[in-house]
């Protein structure tokens, strides 16, 4: 807060009131939309709304419901194994394209304008382009097998096996550039002096990142980790396109349990059920780092 | 590990040595990766179905034809509506000028007045806002049909920007809120010796000081904005879709035979705009996702 004189004149009194003005659809969508419509999401995910938003409370039957019902439980595990290996290896990939970049090389920039363009993509379009590169017959599966590999057998679309893992090459193409761009960006901010201090000790360049970069880097893997994890939790129309949930239910994740059941089945308490859980995930990860962040020390 | 024994000075090139070769070879592996959809798009996209069914997505064209391109734009079917994908073009960009414009407007007043003229509580709402963002979007969803229905916008485009400049709201204003931060305290001192208020410093002197954040707001809006499929498939109806709900029902409609040329075509029409903005914007659109990168 700056400080303010005590005496209140009318000019000040204006000044105020134009900010205050100003600053109104700020305040109604902090309040109305984001805490308002939230809590509403929230207390309305114990009864048992139908059709229509109704309050008669049933406790925590809609919760119970939902982790009974096979397809959320489906949705649960493709995002947890979407959400590891994404994480993992957005990570990594990110991260030694960045090293990679940062060794001094020529063409960076055009290295980097590849490896970031699918950003600039929707999952939409992404999710198309790789469902046509996946197809069995003339994508990969089509190209090997035409190379004589009569039983080379790589369909993920619609092997409900491993669908998951055909989504997940969509999701780390359109990604990992982005990640790539935070670890450069940090990479850059390491003194040279470093190396340098590196190479008299004969410390060797691999060993040098992982035993003194990344350790230093941790607050931009920390960013990268909280960047990657919302993204995965908010994960939907990625596979609406790609594969729609298909074969069968086996590549549901839940932020489209939520919009199916809202707004298709037309079982609005399952919908809130579910997008209160999807809330409360996003709090187990956030906290933490929040704590991390901001604990301790004045957030800015 | 070639140059282990380095002499102090700037480091020998040698342009052959095996870790160039080494760190040339992986990036333009990587590269290809990364291209390899862009190219299987485009080849596709210009082939004629009878040469895809029988060579495989990597094949070169042998026989260039724009004809998926044309049919694509105009003719591709979504229902009952067989006029394109020129529709779905048109609401999008209907959808996206007041969007960006309203958006980054009130965000930019947002930002001006909680970096210059703090009052009780600012900070507060700020950091509701802030943490907003983390919100999942589903948990808002349905209160939002509720206030778009009782003021008569639910389905329509106009609904539908009001969802984007609330969205948008929190990664602009911080986003704003930062750059008229770092704008001297006595630039704005002046002003007020002058006479000038709340409206006056701010078109005056915060507007044109801050076009550089500007461009980079409307980077982040227009592909943003661009590529939202969750929003427009449930605030808008099968007239007013964009184009990336429009052309997800072209590409995944169930009826007639797949013309995987046309949806080729569809889809790298879809993805031109945020391309071309990605292309011509280079390091602005760096700056403009890291500062997107809070929103996640």
């Amino acid at each position: 807060m700056t400080s303010q004189s005590t005496a209140k004149r009318p000019v000040q009194l204006l000044r105020n009131l134009s900010a205050k003005i100003a600053s109104i659809p700020m305040i109604l969508t902090a309040l109305v939309v984001f805490v308002g419509g939230t809590a509403w999401t929230v207390v309305h995910s114990f009864t048992s709304s139908r059709l229509l938003p109704k309050l008669n409370f049933v406790g925590f039957d809609q919760y119970e419901r939902l982790w009974s019902t096979r397809r959320w439980l489906i949705s649960i595990e493709n995002l947890a194994i979407y959400g590891i290996c994404s994480l993992i290896l957005t990570l990594l990939i990110g991260f030694t394209l960045a090293a990679l970049l940062d060794r001094k090389i020529r063409f960076e920039g055009a290295f980097r304008t590849i490896f970031l363009y699918p950003f600039a993509l929707s999952f939409v379009v992404t999710g198309l382009a790789w469902q046509w590169i996946l197809n069995p017959d003339f994508g990969v599966q089509g190209v090997v097998r035409g190379m004589g590999w009569e039983s080379f057998a790589f369909d993920p679309l619609n092997n409900s096996e491993i669908v998951i893992f055909g989504i997940l090459i969509a999701g780390i193409w359109q990604g990992s550039g982005l990640i790539m761009c935070i670890m450069l960006a940090g990479l850059r901010g390491i003194d040279e002096d470093i190396w340098k201090a590196a190479r008299v000790d004969g410390i060797g360049t691999v060993k040098t990142y992982v035993r003194i970069i990344i350790p230093m880097m941790r607050p931009v893997f920390i960013t990268a980790l909280v960047l990657i994890a919302s993204g995965i939790i908010k994960i939907y129309d990625l596979v609406v396109a790609q594969t729609n949930g298909g074969p069968g239910i086996s590549s549901e994740v839940p932020a489209k349990y939520v919009i199916e059941y809202m707004f298709r089945a037309q079982n609005l308490g399952q919908g809130f059920a579910a997008s209160t859980m999807m809330l409360v995930s996003v709090i187990v990860i956030l906290v933490p780092w929040a704590y991390l962040e901001f604990g301790g020390r004045k957030r800015g | 590990m070639v140059n282990t024994v380095d002499p102090s000075g700037p480091k020998p090139r040698r342009a052959l040595s095996a870790r160039n070769i080494m760190l040339y070879g992986t990036l333009m592996v990587v590269s290809m990766y990364y291209l390899l959809p862009l190219y299987v798009m485009v080849v596709t996209s210009l082939k004629g179905m009878p040469e895809i069914r029988l060579g495989n997505v990597f094949s070169p064209p042998l026989e260039i034809t724009t004809a998926a391109w044309t049919k694509a734009w105009s003719e591709a079917c979504t229902g009952i509506n067989c006029d394109g994908l020129s529709r779905g073009f048109w609401n999008s960009v209907q959808i996206l000028i007041p969007s960006v414009i309203l958006s980054i407007g009130v965000a930019s007043v947002n930002g001006y007045a909680l970096s210059h003229w703090k009052f009780k509580g600012s900070e507060t709402f700020f950091t509701i806002l802030i943490i907003g963002a983390f919100i999942p979007y589903q948990t808002m969803l349905y209160p939002i049909v509720i206030l778009l229905r009782e003021i008569g916008l639910m389905g329509s485009l106009w609904g539908l920007v009001l969802v984007h400049t609330v969205f948008g709201m929190p990664i602009l204003t911080l986003l704003f809120r930062n750059y008229f931060a770092s704008i001297p305290e006595e630039l704005f001192k002046a002003a007020r010796v002058d006479g000038a208020r709340f409206w006056g410093i701010y078109f005056q002197i915060m507007l044109p000081m801050a076009l550089p954040i500007f461009v980079v707001a409307i980077i982040l809006q227009v592909t943003g904005i661009w590529n939202d499929f969750l929003f427009g498939v449930i605030y808008t109806k099968p007239e007013t879709y964009p184009m990336t709900v429009q052309l997800n029902n072209i590409v995944n409609s169930v009826q007639g035979i797949k013309e995987y040329n046309v949806n080729m075509a569809a889809t790298l029409l879809t993805g031109l705009v945020p391309l071309v903005i990605y292309f011509a914007s280079g390091k602005l659109f760096v700056r403009g996702i890291a500062a997107g990168a809070v929103k996640g």
